[in-house]
């Protein structure tokens, strides 16, 4: 029997070490307990993008959504909705309604990566495929493969990992190159600080992901797929496997899928937290067994990638986007962006804000929308001093440059980067030189030491930047940073040394007033930073 | 599992898994309130509800909610469920036994005429 009532239980990551789970499976208990059972689902879903205070569930089809926190929310919300059919007001998240006025529109998200997520339960194949899941790869099967490339060329999809590549060309490369052997590669070895979209893609929607990588295989010619995954998604893991599982027992992975003699086998990969694991060449390397290291590019990996055969790297959130591209064409999903950049980005909020999470928007949306229409603004009525767009290797903007629509032509034209889509928010208690100083000793840790460039270089700004910190800085010091930044741009071997002077100008040049006042100073102007105790001159 | 091998393998599973989803669909046309009161259980309107989920998936109606409440207040009428359609006023019925939950759903849902019979009382509670 079909059951009227369905309970959604968002559990992603950020909400399982809020209980989430524990609650799900209390609510179970409760239903069971009260005879209901027979008429009320129950089910895990993904993120619905934000995170209020507690674990969010919606109960629909009345659409409520509810923020627990407890046991007893749990058990309030049983008796008095489920068995009594009375809102509970004390716990209902406000939830912003789509459609209507002209002012709300600006806060409606576009949902395309993020179709699914928060809206069926991410284990079960079947709401995937009712949702058109697999209809796309089915569609793919019949079509000669270049026209498959083509479509996605059209449709201006560009790399959403941060260095905005044209997806169709990668793929075309991979293509020409005549080799019995291909590879397609999920890299979701998310590692930029404050980057968190592609876990909760892949928490909420794991078929997707899927589906987009056997399309990805079917174009280019490659029978094999994996997912190289960061170890310490252990959600988007068990949610992969098990969609992988499910695929593979309808046929949709495996030999001879959907009879069209096409065969992909998928396996998933796991990474053990190494930040230059997420350049492409070194991810790479790892797969084979090695040590993440990044390689010597030409040749790039479409002609010579995985054990040397063409390869094919995209991000979890681009594979996402293909499988809505090849439904509704190429047409309607230039429409969505701005015209160099396609489609829609996945934003992840995160910092001093007051709605943190995730938010699907069209492409040249500005960052102040995010931070106040999205963001909700900053938390606890605090000033902001700065944002930093696109996660570590993104730049720092001040309030005033805050209109700047993002896309892929963003750091061509204003300077702001893209990247992977983080949008951080610093209110006015922070320092920058704390903040530069931070972000650059996260770049020396992870450096991974095989180019002296950015093993020292590295090193060598850290050191500049603690002297700052504890007010034994100057203007030569200050100067010197950027000597340093050339250098590494210039010569340092892959995307990550090459990137670390990307943040650090950006603060530089902006904050060049507040490095200068930690100088020649005996307190610290910021309240953050600790400056040694003078001793005291001895008579 | 059956291995899809074909469009329409995979689009009957959608078909199926459909139905599911649907349910939960928001903004729909109407709703049915059954009142599950303790007076309204010792009556029979679990196996009333059962009925009206029953038929409303039976004849593949997925645009009617079907929500529970407490007791209405009309205890000597129970099981009394509630029908909810937009853009007309609702009406109560009375004394709804799992056959008379199908002949309402018949009656009213599908051709939109009001069993006048087991009115109870029409307009808000």
């Amino acid at each position: 029997m079909l059951k009227p009532i369905t309970i959604l239980v968002s559990v992603d990551s950020n909400s399982a070490l809020l209980g989430a789970r524990h609650y799900k499976n209390y609510l179970s208990q409760l239903v069971k307990k009260y005879n209901l059972d027979s008429i009320t689902d129950v089910l895990e879903t993904g993120s619905f993008g934000n995170y209020g205070e507690g674990v969010l569930i919606s109960i629909l089809p009345e659409n409520i959504h509810y923020s627990v926190k407890s046991e007893k929310d749990i058990e309030l919300i049983v008796q008095e909705y489920l068995l009594k059919g009375r809102r509970v007001p004390s716990l209902v998240v406000e939830k912003i309604e789509k459609e209507e006025t002209e002012e709300k529109k600006k806060n409606v998200e576009e949902r395309v990566v993020l179709r699914n997520a928060g809206e069926i339960d991410p284990k079960n194949i079947n709401e995937y495929i009712a949702k058109d899941g697999y209809q796309a790869l089915a569609k793919v099967l019949n079509e000669e493969r270049i026209e498959v490339i083509n479509k996605v060329k059209e449709s201006g999809l560009r790399g959403r990992g941060g260095a905005g590549f044209p997806t169709g060309m990668k793929w075309e490369f991979t293509y020409k190159v005549d080799n019995p052997e291909k590879y397609v590669i999920c890299n979701a070895d998310e590692g930029e600080p404050g980057t968190f979209k592609d876990r909760l893609i892949m928490e909420g929607d794991p078929h997707s992901v899927i589906e987009g990588m056997a399309i990805a295989a079917y174009a280019v010619g490659a029978n094999k797929g994996y997912i190289y995954i960061r170890g310490e998604y252990f959600e988007s893991i068990s949610n992969l496997r098990k969609a992988i599982e499910q695929a593979y027992e309808y046929g949709l992975l495996g030999d001879n899928i959907l009879d069209s003699g096409f065969n992909f086998d998928l396996s998933v990969r796991l990474g053990a937290g190494a930040y230059v694991c997420g350049e492409e060449t070194a991810l790479i390397e790892s797969i084979e067994g090695k040590s993440g290291r990044p390689r010597l590019k030409p040749p790039y990996p479409p002609v010579s990638g995985l054990y040397g055969k063409p390869t094919v790297v995209n991000n979890v959130e681009t594979y996402a986007s293909v499988p809505p591209i090849i439904i509704n064409g190429p047409d309607w999903f230039k429409v969505l962006g701005t015209s160099n950049s396609a489609g829609t980005k996945v934003f992840s909020l995160c910092g001093n804000l007051i709605n943190k999470g995730i938010v699907e928007v069209k492409m040249g949306t500005t960052v102040s929308d995010l931070v106040y229409n999205f963001g909700g603004g900053i938390r606890d009525g605090k000033a902001i001093k700065m944002i930093q767009t696109g996660g570590a290797a993104g730049t720092f903007i001040k309030p005033e440059e805050m209109n700047t629509p993002l896309d892929f032509d963003s750091m061509k034209n204003y300077g702001i980067s893209l990247g992977s889509g983080v949008i951080l928010a610093i209110n006015e208690d922070h320092c920058a030189v704390d903040v530069a100083l931070n972000l650059m000793e996260f770049f020396e840790h992870e450096s991974c030491g095989k180019c002296t460039p950015c093993r020292e270089g590295t090193k060598v700004i850290v050191d500049i930047l603690h002297k700052f910190s504890k007010g034994q800085g100057s203007e030569e010091l200050f100067n010197s940073l950027y000597d340093i930044a050339e250098t590494m741009e210039a010569s340092a071997f892959c995307g990550l040394g090459q990137a670390v002077p990307i943040p650090l100008r950006s603060i530089l040049d902006r904050f060049k007033d507040e490095f200068m006042a930690h100088v020649g100073v005996d307190e610290a102007p910021c309240g953050v930073c600790k400056f040694p105790k003078k001793k005291k001159k001895v008579h | 599992m059956a291995k899809i091998k074909s469009l329409e393998d995979l689009m009957k599973i959608k078909d199926d898994a459909v139905k599911n989803l649907k349910l939960r669909e928001t903004g729909k046309r109407g709703k049915i309130v059954v009142a599950m009161g303790t007076c309204g259980i010792a009556a029979g309107a679990k196996d009333t509800f059962k009925a009206v989920v029953e038929e409303l998936s039976d004849k593949d109606i997925d645009d009617i909610s079907v929500v529970q409440s407490g007791c209405f207040g009309l205890c000597d009428a129970e099981p009394t469920i509630e029908v909810k359609l937009e853009g007309s006023e609702p009406i109560v019925y009375g004394h709804v036994t799992p056959e008379q939950a199908k002949r309402i759903i018949n009656q009213h849902i599908v051709n939109g005429k009001v069993v006048g019979d087991l009115i109870i009382k029409r307009g808000e509670l």
